[in-house]
């Protein structure tokens, strides 16, 4: 005990002696080898007022202790940035932790060395039988397996019986209150028996029985606890900025965490509100089906109270903040993002129907076994035992795991590549899907564009169009606000400024209307329309164009050749102009596309593409993707797409890489897989075990055994799929086979 | 059969030994990052996490 107290008073006395020692932990999502560990802890240790610093290659993170005097957890990211990691601060919620902290493992520890103990006396005792032990030696080892198995059973089994007890006290059942009532049938059993001096001593079948269910129970444990902390991660990299117009009128991005109460936000259409606050000028519509579950969007205009985390969904809004507290909009991100993994898929709610009904079929074919053997006439002693058997052998361990274990693996796997699955039964939608269509700007494009040629734009032209853009969330509208920025140019926001999905911006100037949009809609000579993607119009001057450098992701021919290949279909809709549409549909490979496309044509497609029978993967980013992107069967978003869109797609991918896409389907389709494959084994199991031990065939020994490695098996394969590598297999066929892969 | 007398107990007291050695691990963080683990063995570059070293180190690492 002395070495591990020792080295703790040493160093809280140096943490007294240096009182500005703080320490921080920082998420590394990209730390990946090695080399990573080394090059990471090296800058660390280089940089003035790092102390110590520790990475942790599983968790992705490094642990670090520096000077609050001489650096700060900004600067230590910002020296991460330079060695080419991204990293943020660990938003902690806590969860993952206490995982951790239920202490598995130490439990699977003591029962393993009281099962492999108790072993070594059994086998003394049944080769005893054999030769020449007489019965007080006997009885002596079975006293010896005892003093070992009561305490560990009582420390190690503690998680079975607090699940049972819980369950029972809700006058519900789960699987854990058939093994208590196995284990503590057992042991009883067996200390009656000891005492008798027989020798039906069931206590290496108990202890058993507990190592290797405590062995299945840990490894879903560390999937778990994986899965959590890559989410937590993900989540804290998921730098949540907020417009603010400062006292000068200019408008300026912060950390949402940053904003005070008092200060003046500018909300763009989809986007979610970093603060609560009042509404100032601009009227939308709420939605809030996060916080109240209310599905339909509330109106709001001025004066009206509005509330982080929330989403707005028509309109630019100004609102005054009232709350500096970032915690309820972190708290409802991270619980929308963990949905996915928390959640009750189709397959996961049958399992647990399958379950349930199954629980109260456990104790009563334990009970019927007990008086088919008593009326048999074969006495108590036996009967109990072949009831023991069945008890352990049916619980419906394998059974419950099987699909929920498949769908941890699975969103950890995703969570460890950077995306993020939301929906609930997302991944058995995933699997379904048959054809994929992509929006291209933001999405089949890269989502940082640059604005070409912006010298020759006029200094008051581009303020004025920036001013405009500045309420957006538009790749295009971006690109203008950071050229103006670039140029050293103040953005004045233009108050009144509406935005109109699929179209552009508009605001009243001194009664003239400005627009900033698509060639259409602010009304360019069709002989002018391919010049450039996005114009600006005053009322009284020629439209002026903006070009932009709409480059496709690097791996985007790559992906697409990929989906191709595996014989998915693929398609492009954008509202972009169809000139600019062809040719990057050319670029990539895609040969069904349209341009101009307005949000209702999109959806239009889509639904005309699920009535031929298909099963459609929407991929966009943008305010006009969203309707598509809640009515395609299976939905992704890229990281950098506009709140809203995130919000109604199934799941959000991170980094600049299209491969995402691919990888989603894939895990999807092994999940698929995989869930088919647990249910099989469960059953054949069931199929398999139950007669015989109701047959009084199976000994608790053999039950234990059999039973607890068929949940191991069922848990084991599920694991698998965090480290397979997969190939995209050709997509199902539903119109034929429904059903069948 | 006399020597089950003392085998056992030596057996028992052996695992003792082996399971305390374990939760030794368990509470040291021994299990906190098992596949860093795995490199930090091929790397000798790295110096322990001291204060004073890690400058110099830094200096004379190769790559």
């Amino acid at each position: 005990m002395e070495s591990i107290v020792a080295p703790r008073a040493a160093q809280s006395a140096s943490d007294d002696a240096a009182d500005s020692a703080v320490s921080v932990v920082l998420a590394v999502p990209h730390m990946v080898c090695g080399g990573c560990v080394r090059t990471i802890e090296q800058a660390l240790r280089a940089s003035p007022g790092v102390a110590a610093a520790r990475a942790n290659l599983s968790a992705r993170r490094v642990a670090i202790t520096f000077d609050a005097r001489e650096t700060s957890s900004a600067g230590l990211v910002g020296v991460l940035q330079n060695e080419g990691f991204t990293a943020a601060e660990v938003i902690d919620d806590g969860v993952a932790q206490s995982v951790r902290q239920s202490g598995l493992l130490g439990r699977v520890g003591v029962a393993g060395f009281a099962s492999a103990n108790i072993m070594m006396v059994s086998v003394s005792v049944w080769s005893g039988n054999a030769s020449d032990m007489d019965a007080s030696a006997q009885t002596l080892f079975h006293w010896i397996s005892a003093l070992i198995a009561l305490p560990a059973i009582a420390y190690s089994a503690q998680p079975f019986f607090a699940s049972a007890f819980a369950a029972l006290r809700g006058r519900r059942l789960n699987m854990d209150v058939p093994i208590s009532l196995g284990i503590a049938l057992a042991t009883a059993m067996s200390v009656f028996q000891t005492m008798r001096g027989s020798d039906q001593v069931y206590f290496d079948a108990a202890v058993t029985l507990v190592f290797f269910l405590l062995i299945g129970r840990a490894l879903d444990e560390s999937m778990r606890f994986k899965s959590r902390s890559a989410a937590e991660n993900l989540l804290s990299l998921k730098a949540l900025i907020a417009t603010v117009i400062g006292d000068d009128g200019v408008a300026r991005q912060i950390q949402a965490r940053h904003v005070k109460p008092g200060m003046t936000m500018i909300v763009a259409a989809g986007e979610r509100i970093a603060a609560d606050g009042i509404v100032e000028t601009g009227r939308s519509e709420i939605d809030e089906s996060l916080i109240t579950g209310e599905t339909l969007p509330r109106v709001v205009s001025a004066g009206n109270r509005v509330h982080a985390g929330t989403i707005n969904g028509a309109g630019p809004l100004q609102v005054m903040a009232t709350a500096s507290d970032d915690n309820t909009l972190l708290a409802e991100i991270a619980r929308l993002m963990m949905a996915g993994e928390q959640s009750r898929g189709r397959y996961v709610r049958l399992a647990d129907r399958a379950a349930r009904i199954y629980a109260p079929a456990v104790h009563v074919l334990g009970l019927l076994t007990f008086i088919g053997w008593m009326l048999a006439g074969a006495g108590w002693e036996p009967a109990l035992t072949h009831a023991i058997a069945v008890l352990i052998i049916t619980c419906p361990c394998a059974l419950a795991l099987a699909v929920p274990a498949v769908q941890v693996a699975a969103t950890s796997r995703l969570f460890g590549r950077g995306t993020i699955l939301k929906a609930a039964d997302g991944l058995e939608r995933l699997a379904e899907v048959d054809t994929v269509v992509f929006d291209k700007t933001g999405t089949l494009t890269d989502g940082d564009l640059r604005l070409l040629d912006s010298d020759a734009i006029a200094g008051n032209v581009l303020a004025a169009a920036a001013a405009l853009a500045v309420v957006s969330r538009h790749p295009y509208a971006q690109a203008v606000v950071r050229a103006a920025r670039d140029r050293g140019l103040n953005v004045h926001p233009q108050s009144g400024t509406r935005e109109i999905a699929g179209a552009g911006l508009v605001a009243d100037r001194g009664g003239d209307e400005v627009r900033l949009g698509s060639a259409d809609w602010v009304g360019v000579q069709p002989d002018r329309r391919n010049e450039a993607s996005l114009w600006f119009q005053r009322p009284s001057f020629a439209p002026i164009g903006f070009r932009f450098e709409d480059r496709l992701r690097p791996d985007a021919v790559a992906v697409i050749g990929e989906l191709k290949a595996a014989g998915y279909g693929v398609a492009l809709l954008s509202g972009d102009r169809p000139e600019a549409v062809a040719q990057a549909a050319r670029a990539a490979g895609i040969a069904s596309w349209q341009g101009g496309a307005t949000p209702g044509d999109k959806h239009a497609r889509l639904d005309a593409l699920q009535r031929d029978g298909h099963r459609v993967l929407m991929v966009g980013d943008g305010l006009n993707d969203a309707p598509s992107l809640a009515s395609a069967h299976a939905s992704l978003s890229p990281s950098t797409a506009v709140d809203i869109s995130q919000t109604a797609a199934d799941a959000v991918f991170q980094g600049g890489k299209l491969a995402a896409v691919a990888d989603v389907l894939k895990v999807a389709r092994a999940a698929h897989r995989l869930a088919l494959q647990n249910f099989a084994i469960a059953l054949l199991y069931n199929v398999v075990f139950v007669p015989m031990a109701m047959a009084g065939y199976v000994t608790p020994l053999v039950a234990a055994i059999a039973m607890s490695t068929s949940s191991i098996i069922v848990t084991v394969n599920a694991v698998r799929l965090r480290t397979m590598t997969l190939a995209l297999p050709p997509p199902p066929r539903l119109d034929r086979q429904r059903g069948v892969e | 059969m006399t020597v089950l007398a003392w085998m056992l107990p030596a057996a028992l007291a052996l695992g003792v030994v082996m399971l305390s050695a374990f939760f030794w691990a368990l509470r040291n963080g021994q299990f906190e990052d098992l596949e860093g683990a795995g490199w930090r063995i091929l790397d000798d570059d790295i110096a322990p996490p001291s204060p004073k070293e890690s400058p110099e180190n830094g200096g004379r690492s190769h790559g």
